[in-house]
């Protein structure tokens, strides 16, 4: 049973969770229950990853009503790679937030965090596993809705408008969305993403179509934070909950990306996105802009958490550059990397969240002497710091070594001299933290107060994502193997007929 | 006569809008969203979408009104200069606009029957729904059975605005509320009639409620017309009288129930052998199981739109009460 159910399993699983969790009321019966339930969430994650690149795309067809009249979950090799990813950073995030919000929420909200982070979760995991595009727009609300909140939870009362800055630029995103798949609709009749790649007819209604690729386009831009539609991101990361930012930073931005992949890879196929319309050009310009833009603007934040929010717009742009240079190995570079990003990000956050605990503050003078009082904490920041530059052995070199080889397959020498010039600028936001670390001593002022290393439950989930940063980055088969065969899935059955498929029935 | 209709409403509409923008009275404002809702319902009305109309006249004008104003109750109801530029923005709306329109000109002609929309999924919605689920109101039987997930996951939308309203405006505490002010004390006139009607408003809620397999309803708008009925109780006889007929923490509890409600019955079609949500499998007869179904999941979606809507209003009342002690 479990087996016929596993596609629909980690959605359904946090989506009941998360009024459990309510109910529950208690603190820690809540922070218990939400870990467990997003641990098993991660386990089925990595079944149907197994399952996926075993057998191929699985369906599964809610209410028992075939596509596309009902709705269809389908799950291949990029969106379970994806998931796993997502689910795995949910349960150490969740992990680590049992000390860390006890500094940064009230404790009356406390239950009311886990809710959200569960409910978020389901949004993500069904906008993931989805193949159906309106579906994928309730999911969205969900997650988001879900997001604002937790943005909302700090008690630091600049969150408030960086939330509302947040929920405004998100709603004009989703509201995008919806135009867009409304427009599509109407061309076609239909909501499943195949049976809509198969009734898109861009020679009968082209213009309609067009105008909703735009504005999905725009939409899930905004989303995933492309530059220029950034804005919301800086503050939202900052403000928010350090837990809230280690989660957020990545998850919620990658799987924007992956919608934005679904989108023009399986509904209007790369011919006419990336061919007639030539987007790819645009997504290029802007990715690359993105990357120096705002990489320039890490190196020059003193708040440690905005330097990482700037640095993650920019990583963004290598993902946006890897899927604008319409190949295989760019697609898959692009998917490493939300993998990768995910890992590298998910330890930052939690690194500085740590320092927060301790310390109070995020300013980079903050960070001063802070090698020697919390070593391991500052250890699992360089080690991630490393890989965000790219230095060999971390995951960060496995990303920049396929998006390199991808520009250079085109021989693009500039493009692949830029995404290693973009590394450079890296060097100089995380080494500016880190020379504060190693190298300055603390004021004698603060001398007095004594700094310890944070409790091993923040520790623990911390250093797991750093020994992965380490361990995809020497040992690639998993990540690879994932990658490769979820982007020459994409680009192969970028026109396979409804209901033409292996998996469990 | 229908495109006349049409014509007149939306050019109504766009003054509303209009008027809307250039309004510096929030209180006006708030007033101009309730007609603004209102003609968008008439509008839906228009194009036979009762349903639709029925949700966004009971949702848009009704609660979304009150809780505006209890907003504005704590805002106060002049607007504040903005300091931003407004061309920036100016210029993103035109451009909207203008791809809004560049996609109406390959548009299929309104209302053609040979649209790709009536011509792919739909017949089977409307020539075989009456058969394979058995209910007159095919609205329902789309959004309830075919599209079933899309509607639990509108139902966790609703509970997700809970858990974003009770995050920031905090949870009402039970049995400290004695505000002697609070209410209507010196509206004779309007307490006999809020008693006088406040019944038969539950009362047509329950007939919404169950009624949605037959004609326009089902829980959202029931939902809210039953806390309609209890927001007029606490406009008129005070915040504490309502809470002590349904209390905060209570509303929580059926606010996660209704929620879980829904998820069993697709918990229960798998424990049968089905697909999650697949109703086919909760009775012998498919036709009686997708009738079971479609009873239980609405009175789900009920429960926790008329729980999250009073909570939310609470949570206002809340606010405005503590405010006005202070």
């Amino acid at each position: 049973m479990l087996e016929q159910h596993l596609a629909a399993l980690p959605i359904l699983l946090p989506l009941i969770a998360a009024p459990i969790t309510l109910v529950l009321g208690r603190s820690s019966f809540s922070w218990a229950f939400a870990t467990l339930i997003s641990a098993c969430a991660c386990l089925f994650a990595w079944q149907l990853l197994a399952l996926a690149l075993t057998n191929g795309a699985i369906s599964y067809e809610v209410g028992g009503w075939p596509p596309p009249w009902g709705i269809e979950l389908r799950v291949d090799a990029a969106n379970a790679f994806v998931l796993l990813a997502v689910s795995a950073l949910s349960t150490l995030v969740l992990l680590y937030s049992k000390d860390s919000i006890e500094k940064e929420i009230e404790p009356s909200k406390h239950t009311l965090y886990y809710t959200a982070h569960l409910l978020c979760f389901a949004g993500l995991s069904g906008i993931l596993l989805t193949g159906d595009a309106f579906n994928l727009f309730v999911f969205l609300e969900i997650s988001s809705l879900a997001t604002y909140t937790m943005v909302s939870l700090a008690s630091d009362r600049r969150c408030l408008i960086a939330a509302f800055r947040y929920l405004v630029m998100g709603t004009i995103g989703a509201t995008f969305i919806l135009i867009g798949v409304g427009l599509l609709y109407m061309s076609t009749g239909t909501l499943n993403m195949l049976d809509l790649a198969n009734r898109i007819d861009i020679a009968e209604s082209g213009r309609t179509i067009n105008t909703g690729l735009a504005f999905i386009m725009v939409g899930v831009s905004i989303k995933l934070a492309l530059f220029p539609l950034h804005m919301w991101l800086p503050s939202a990361y900052t403000y928010a909950p350090s837990a809230v930012t280690a989660f957020l930073a990545s998850t919620a931005t990658k799987v924007a990306v992956y919608v934005m992949i679904r989108f023009i890879f399986t509904v209007f196929g790369l011919d006419h996105v990336f061919g007639s319309m030539g987007m790819d050009l645009i997504l290029m310009v802007l990715a690359i802009v993105a990357i120096f833009k705002c990489s320039y603007k890490a190196t020059v934040q003193s708040d440690v958490k905005t330097v990482l929010a700037y640095s993650s717009v920019a990583q963004i742009g290598y993902m946006i550059l890897g899927i604008s240079l319409v190949s295989a190995t760019g697609l898959m570079a692009g998917l490493i990397h939300i993998f990768n990003h995910a890992l590298m990000k998910g330890a930052l956050f939690m690194a500085v969240g740590a320092v927060f605990y301790r310390v109070g503050s995020v300013d980079i003078s903050a960070f001063r002497g802070l090698g020697k009082q919390m070593p391991l904490t500052m250890a699992a920041f360089t080690i991630a710091g490393l890989s965000i530059i790219g230095v060999p052995l971390t995951v960060g070199f496995v990303s920049k070594w396929y998006l390199v080889t991808a520009a250079l397959e085109q021989n693009q020498w500039v493009l692949a001299a830029l995404v290693l010039g973009g590394s450079l600028l890296a060097v100089i936001y995380i080494g500016r933290v880190l020379e504060a670390a190693y190298f300055q001593q603390r004021p004698e002022s603060e001398k007095t107060i004594e700094i310890k290393e944070v409790p091993w439950l923040m520790l623990a989930p911390m250093w797991v994502l750093v020994l992965a940063n380490i361990y995809f980055g020497v040992d690639t088969s998993l990540t690879t193997e994932a990658a490769s065969s979820a982007a020459e899935w994409l680009f192969q059955n970028n026109e396979m007929p409804l209901g033409n498929q292996a998996g469990a029935e | 006569m229908s495109d006349f209709i049409d014509l007149v409403l939306l050019a109504m509409l766009a003054l509303t809008g209009l008027r809307i923008i250039f309004l510096k009275d929030l209180f006006a404002v708030v007033m101009l969203f309730g007609i603004y809702s209102f003609l968008t319902a008439l509008i839906f009305i228009n194009l036979d979408a009762v349903d639709v109309a029925f949700t966004e006249a009971a949702v848009g004008a009704g609660i979304s009104t009150v809780l505006m104003l209890g907003t504005l109750a704590l805002t106060g109801r002049e607007e504040k200069e903005s300091s931003h530029s407004s061309i920036l923005p100016l210029i993103v709306v035109f451009i909207t606009g203008a791809a809004l329109i560049y996609g109406t000109l390959d548009m299929e002609p309104f209302g053609n029957p040979d649209n790709p929309i009536h011509k792919h999924v739909a017949p089977r919605y409307i020539e075989d729904s009456p058969k394979e689920i058995g209910l007159p109101n095919m609205v329902t039987s789309v959004l309830a059975s075919y599209r079933g997930f899309d509607t639990l996951g509108e139902v966790v939308v609703v509970f997700a605005a809970l858990i974003a309203v009770l995050s920031l405006l905090g949870v009402p505490k039970e049995g400290q509320q004695k505000a002697p002010a609070s209410g209507l004390k010196s509206h004779q006139v309007l307490r006999v009639v809020a008693k006088l009607i406040i019944s038969p408003i539950i009362l047509f809620a329950l007939y919404v409620q169950f009624h949605g397999d037959f004609g326009p309803g089902g829980g959202f708008q029931a939902g809210v017309i039953a806390a309609a009925a209890l927001i007029l109780y606490a406009l008129v006889f005070g915040l504490p009288n309502a809470v002590a007929v349904i209390g905060p923490r209570f509303l929580k509890f059926m606010a996660a129930a209704g929620v879980l409600l829904y998820a069993s019955v697709g918990f229960f079609s798998m424990y049968k052998g089905g697909n999650f949500l697949d109703y086919n499998k909760l009775a012998a007869d498919p036709v009686a199981g997708q009738h079971y179904g479609i009873l239980i999941i609405e009175l789900g979606v009920g429960i926790t739109v008329f729980a999250v809507m009073l909570s939310i209003y609470y949570a206002f009342g809340n606010q405005v009460e503590r405010s006005n002690i202070q």
